[in-house]
């Protein structure tokens, strides 16, 4: 059974963790690692895509006796798990094949090692569990693997606070977890997920359990205001580990939400769907604004993830206020964009992040404003950091747009909703995807602009070499999918029926029997989209374009300087940087969203230093509610401490003190 | 009530509220006097309109006012008072224009929420015009608060005045009286401010509410 | 039909929008001019300035990539295909189901895009002050455009310009406001997506007040006839989009046999004049903005864009 195949991958994956002790420090421990680790998840991806393909022949569950003596641990392989176990291990696989190259340029083997196949498990437990306890003691392993991988460059500077501040948000996430799980469970303590099913919940205890899953999963994930310790932590990471968080953890955090609140709550309510699909749109808009302000690369890249997590609630959210009114063709329709979207961005973000990573490899820099001319250096890099950028920019033909326009249309059908609130809202939140679209483009503009084309800011961008083979082949297999997801999206929107049908109670029309490979969404009349036929006809007329200019036009082509307004400039440093490019942006939106402020200091004329210019920019989240909150908690354990200095005659009036209260209460329970 | 009826008093109501944003969007005094004049024309057209399918004639001297004193009396004056104010300059806002407008279209939505299902029972006529009523009356309010300058807060207080000449209108008739007694206390408003408008220049050379804050007492 | 004959039909409007864009070009050209009281370049002239930077070399900066050589066919490419799915003088063509209104401003999209890069890419200011206000400009006028797309899906229940075009024709007085401030809206945006007054001004020489020329400047010979063509394709979409939404009277359906199809041309042609016309006339009137003040004009279309679709909310609601 495949579940079975899964749990065998799962504990060789635990193995090779173990065996990668001792193997670090030997020469050929790191590709054995990633070789062994490639292996294992790419079995899981097998079994995966033929449970998910395979029409509910395969899926099943299990109970091992290991964990709780009462409760053992469920595992459970439902088409939900299959689709987020594909995503897992397609990630998994492609990271271990990137770090087969990028493995060797570690400089700690020994702390990143033994947690890589560690991390690769815990994600994949996550998917497979079936019931709180087993959920949230791998979702604890999850995030402590991550962090041990997130400690492993400790001695860089700000790597120790990154690391901190993630653990701190991830048992604060856990917590609300915890409390969700327990009021689901209720006072009867069934704590399998099927007992949970079985009971659903009183509309207000449903509330509050929503507001906690969003709290606990959505930390994870990247929802603001819950955001902050992702742009810190996931660049601290090693690049392959980064793309492991950023495009698959972020999504099992996703899985943990869409599991409790379209799974275990039962019925959704209509402003459910509001309030999510709201945090959804500002998460999408606050996210690539940030991401704009960065000339970090890695950072940016983290930033971008959080922009389109937001996407993704964006649909979570219409799919939920779609079911509360009893549309399901037009909840199937939001749930299908939205977890296309999932898969869609474990995969541009994964490319991104190897890209990422070669840069740094080849340069040692992550800052963008050092970079520049790379693609001189490193074109096959460049060419698939292009293909990434052009499909987070949802440009077609590439599948970022098709999730975003599946994400539209459903948009469209809003007016159909009957609460006045939902009519309204709907389109606002469609405005701020279109504008986060468009802004990560912008984004994605100056990333790959100003670190590969233009010339080279440094020297460490003049002597940049290609990266190796395996990051290369990676990369490659990772562009084509890309490009093939955005062709043929048809099958994948099959592929996806099973996994909406069985949460939103209805599927999308079957798209492979449609004429020349369209998809129709919701019908034929209404919209359609080709993906296939668009990707043929602009090779066809770029095709036609360059035979006629090659029939008709001049051949010759000479290099020269630059004509740059007939004044060329032979320092690299008058071409645009990251700040300047994003300054128009800045300008419009920042002094809202960032309060930026620009002061430029202008020495006295005769004076020979350079003009500066200051950018003051404050995270505003940050200041309203996280730093108040660690002066809060600071404060208490400052008072708290003077418990630790008591007498012994305090501490056993304390000791008296606690046990006459619980009597107090025992005698008053009787 | 035909369809030419409702079309055209739906496009006269909505043509107010999208003057009022246009109110929102201008930055120069005398564009501001001219678009108010704009908003006095088009809420006379739309209670002449109301006049002719209601068959209640006397909504046309209400129009009749509503087009001289409010879009060719007081404009005039209004000109000629930044004149010799001297006031030629542009308005500060206390937000940008942005984000005026979008709280602007958030107010048009939350009257537009407020309104609809309280007169479901009544005609869509009504509905139409109470909403967008209440629509106009908001974004005047909001007009008041968000300008420094004091010439624009009387303009926004006279066009809160159109949205409710547009509501009476809307339920269904308005008696002559009411009429006559509320466009003389806009006329008595507006002498009282034109005088303080000349006291306060004469004082601090300026009509701006910030400088002229300061001069409060009790400050904190 | 059959799929031969609708493949041929298909291909004509691709040859006719690529004949007739320089056309257009050159006869906002002159009409401006006679509105100033010059006679004006001749009508042919833009059709002149393609072949003669056809025919010259092509001169290529040092620091240039395959992507500043590649840019060009790419952005040709999308844009014309761009075009080609915009009903002109039938709807309901072959390709035309193939991409619905979003998918259309999404392949203008990929073409800006390429084209920031290639302002990137040399490695120059000018570039870069190009790029960095046209993706600007983009952003803005994106949601300004899903809300204009959104009233009108609203309207006609679908997003494909011939069913649009279909249902517009069909339509009725009472939402008509609704639908002059979805116009409105719509031309505020192609004014911006296409750089013309007052957001860019197409005919400048001085680099601080460009926008679309900045991010060209380097290019030279075939290159900048591609981009040039790429240029006069996007404006006239965006002329075809608001004829065939907004006054789409005269459009032919396809399968209605050759006579409807050159009555549809012969409607079209009179459409673009009309609509040339205006453009003149509004550029010749109207001095351009500031930089920062596109923001507020594009503000101001995404606010007409959201009142006509509340406005429409209530007249449905009623």
């Amino acid at each position: 059974m495949a579940l079975a195949g899964l749990l065998w991958c799962v504990g060789a994956l635990l193995a090779i963790s173990v065996a990668a002790i001792p193997a670090a420090r030997s020469r050929w421990g790191t590709p054995a690692v990633y070789g062994a680790a490639l292996c294992a998840s790419t079995i899981g991806l097998g079994l995966a895509l033929v449970s998910l393909l395979g029409g509910g022949a395969l899926l099943g569950a299990l109970t091992l006796p290991v964990g709780l003596p009462w409760l053992g641990a469920h595992f459970r392989l439902d088409a939900l798990a299959a689709f987020f176990l594909v995503v897992v291990n397609l990630g998994a696989a492609g990271a271990s094949l990137y770090g087969l190259g990028y493995g060797s340029h570690e400089e700690a083997p020994g702390r990143v090692l033994p947690f890589f196949p560690a991390f690769l498990a815990g994600m994949n437990l996550v998917v497979l569990a079936d019931d709180a306890f087993t959920f949230l003691f791998t979702w604890e392993f999850m995030s402590l693997s991550s962090w041990a991988l997130v400690m492993a460059h400790h001695r860089r500077p700000g790597n120790a606070a990154a690391g901190y501040l993630y653990l701190i948000m991830a048992s604060f996430g856990t917590l609300a977890l915890l409390l969700a799980f327990g009021l689901l469970a209720g006072p009867a303590g069934g704590y399998a997920f099927a007992a949970i099913r079985a009971a659903p919940p009183a509309p207000g205890v449903a509330a509050v359990v929503l507001v906690l899953a969003l709290i606990g999963a959505g930390s994870k994930a990247g929802l603001v205001p819950l955001h902050v310790w992702l742009p810190l932590a996931h660049p601290a990471a090693p690049s392959h580990v980064s793309a492991l968080m950023s495009g698959v953890m972020t999504k099992v955090a996703v899985y943990g939400a869409v599991r409790i609140v379209f799974d275990l709550l039962g019925v959704p309510t209509w402003w459910a769907g509001a309030l999510v699909a709201l945090l959804g749109g500002v998460t999408a808009v606050m996210g690539v604004l940030h991401a704009l302000m960065e000339h970090d690369l890695k950072r940016l890249l983290a930033y971008h993830t959080v922009e389109n997590i937001g996407i993704i609630f964006i649909g979570l959210g219409l799919a939920l206020a779609f079911g509360a009114n009893g549309m399901r063709a037009a909840a199937a329709l939001a749930l299908t964009a939205a977890l296309f979207h999932v898969f869609n961005h474990s995969v541009f973000k994964s490319l991104l992040f190897f890209g990422s990573g070669a840069v740094l490899t080849a340069t040692g820099e992550r800052d963008m404003e050092r970079l520049g001319g790379l693609i001189h250096r490193m074109p096959l890099t460049a060419f698939v950091f292009l293909v990434g950028s052009a499909a987070i920019s949802a440009l077609p033909p590439f599948n970022g747009f098709v999730s975003e326009w599946l994400t539209f249309q459903a948009i469209l059908v809003s007016p159909a909703l009957p609460q006045w609130l939902l009519k309204f809202l709907v389109p606002a939140i469609g405005a701020l995807l279109a504008l986060s679209a468009a802004l990560a483009a912008a984004c994605f503009v100056k990333a790959f602009g100003v670190t590969f084309l233009g010339r080279p800011r440094s020297d460490a961008a003049r002597q940049a070499v290609e990266t190796d083979r395996w990051s290369l082949a990676t990369m490659l297999i990772l562009a084509a999918l890309c490009l093939l997801a955005g062709i043929l999206p048809g099958y994948f929107i099959d592929a996806l029926a099973p996994v909406v049908r069985a949460l939103a109670g209805a599927q999308l029309p079957r798209q492979g029997e449609l004429d020349w490979l369209t998809i129709v969404p919701v019908a034929q009349s209404r919209s359609s989209y080709n993906g296939l036929l668009l990707f043929l006809i602009i090779a066809f007329a770029a095709g036609l374009g360059a035979e006629a200019i090659h029939r008709w036009a001049s051949g010759v082509l000479r290099r020269s300087a630059p004509w740059d307004c007939g004044f060329p400039d032979a320092s690299p440093a008058t071409q645009y940087t990251a700040g300047s490019f994003s300054q128009p942006i800045r300008r419009v939106f920042g002094s809202v969203v960032f309060r930026a402020r620009e002061e430029v200091r202008m020495p006295p004329p005769g004076d020979l230093r350079p003009a500066q210019m200051h950018v003051r920019m404050r995270d505003v989240l940050w200041d309203a509610f996280y730093a108040p909150l660690a002066g809060l908690v600071a404060y208490v354990a400052d008072r708290l401490n003077k418990v630790q200095f008591l007498s012994i005659r305090a501490y056993l009036t304390l000791v008296f003190g606690a046990l006459v209260a619980l009597l107090t209460v025992l005698a008053v329970w009787q | 009530m035909d369809r030419l009826a409702l079309d055209v008093a739906h496009l006269l109501a909505g043509g107010l509220v999208l003057v009022s944003f246009m109110l929102l969007y201008q930055d120069r005094m005398t564009g501001l006097v001219n678009n108010f004049a704009l908003h006095a024309l088009v809420v006379s057209l739309s209670v002449a309109w109301q006049a002719h399918i209601q068959h209640a004639p006397h909504l046309y001297i209400t129009a009749a006012i509503a087009l001289i004193v409010k879009a060719i009396v007081i404009p005039l004056a209004l000109h000629r008072i930044i004149v010799q104010l001297g006031i030629h300059r542009t308005i500060e806002a206390v937000v940008g224009i942005g984000q005026t407008m979008l709280a602007g279209i958030g107010l048009v939505a939350l009257s537009i929420m407020v309104m609809l299902p309280i007169t479901a029972k009544a005609g869509t006529l009504t509905q139409q015009d109470l909403a967008f009523a209440l629509s106009v009356l908001l974004l005047g309010l909001l007009m008041m608060i968000s300008r420094r300058n004091a010439v624009s807060q009387v303009i926004g207080f006279m066009s809160i005045e159109n949205g409710l000449i547009l509501a009476a209108t809307g339920a269904k008739g308005m008696p002559l009286v009411v009429e006559i007694s509320v466009a003389f206390s806009i006329l008595v408003a507006l002498i009282v401010i034109g005088v303080f408008l000349f006291r306060i220049r004469e004082r601090f050379d300026t009509v701006d509410i910030h400088a002229l804050h300061q001069y409060r007492g009790e400050q904190p | 039909m059959a799929i031969g004959l609708q493949l041929l039909v298909q291909f004509c409007q691709m040859a006719l929008v690529l004949a007739l864009a320089p056309l257009f070009a050159g006869y906002v050209r002159k009409v401006k001019a006679h509105l100033l009281r010059r006679q004006g370049p001749p009508l042919a002239q833009p059709y002149r300035e393609l072949l003669r930077l056809l025919r010259k070399d092509v001169v290529l900066a040092d620091s240039a990539s395959w992507v500043f050589r590649v840019a060009p066919y790419l952005i040709f490419a999308t844009t014309w295909v761009a075009v080609s799915l915009v009903p002109t003088f039938a709807t309901g063509l072959i390709f035309s189901y193939a991409a619905d209104v979003i998918a259309i401003v999404a392949l203008l999209g990929s073409a800006r895009f390429m084209l920031a890069l290639a302002g990137l890419d040399v490695g120059t200011s000018f570039g870069g002050i190009g790029s960095s206000r046209e993706m600007l400009i983009a952003s803005l006028a994106e949601p300004a455009m899903l809300m204009v797309v959104f009233t009108l899906s609203l309207l006609a229940g679908s997003t494909q310009l011939s069913s649009i075009a279909a249902s517009m024709q069909a339509s009725d007085v009472g939402l008509r406001f609704s639908i002059a401030l979805a116009l409105i809206g719509l031309v505020m945006v192609a004014l911006a997506e296409n750089a013309r007054i007052p957001i860019d001004n197409p005919a400048t020489h001085l680099e601080l007040t460009m926008v679309h020329e900045a991010m060209i400047l380097e290019y030279s010979g075939r290159h900048l006839a591609l981009i040039e063509a790429a240029a006069f394709l996007k404006l006239l979409l965006y002329v075809s989009v608001i004829a065939c939404v907004f006054f789409p009277w005269g459009i032919a359906v396809s399968g209605q046999g050759p006579a409807a199809y050159f009555a549809g041309i012969g409607v079209y042609l009179l459409k673009l004049a009309a609509g040339g016309f205006l453009l003149a006339v509004f550029e010749t009137a109207i001095a351009k903005m500031r930089v920062f003040r596109v923001p507020d004009f594009l503000g101001a279309a995404l606010m007409l864009g959201f009142l006509a679709t509340l406005l429409l909310f209530v007249t449905l609601a009623g």
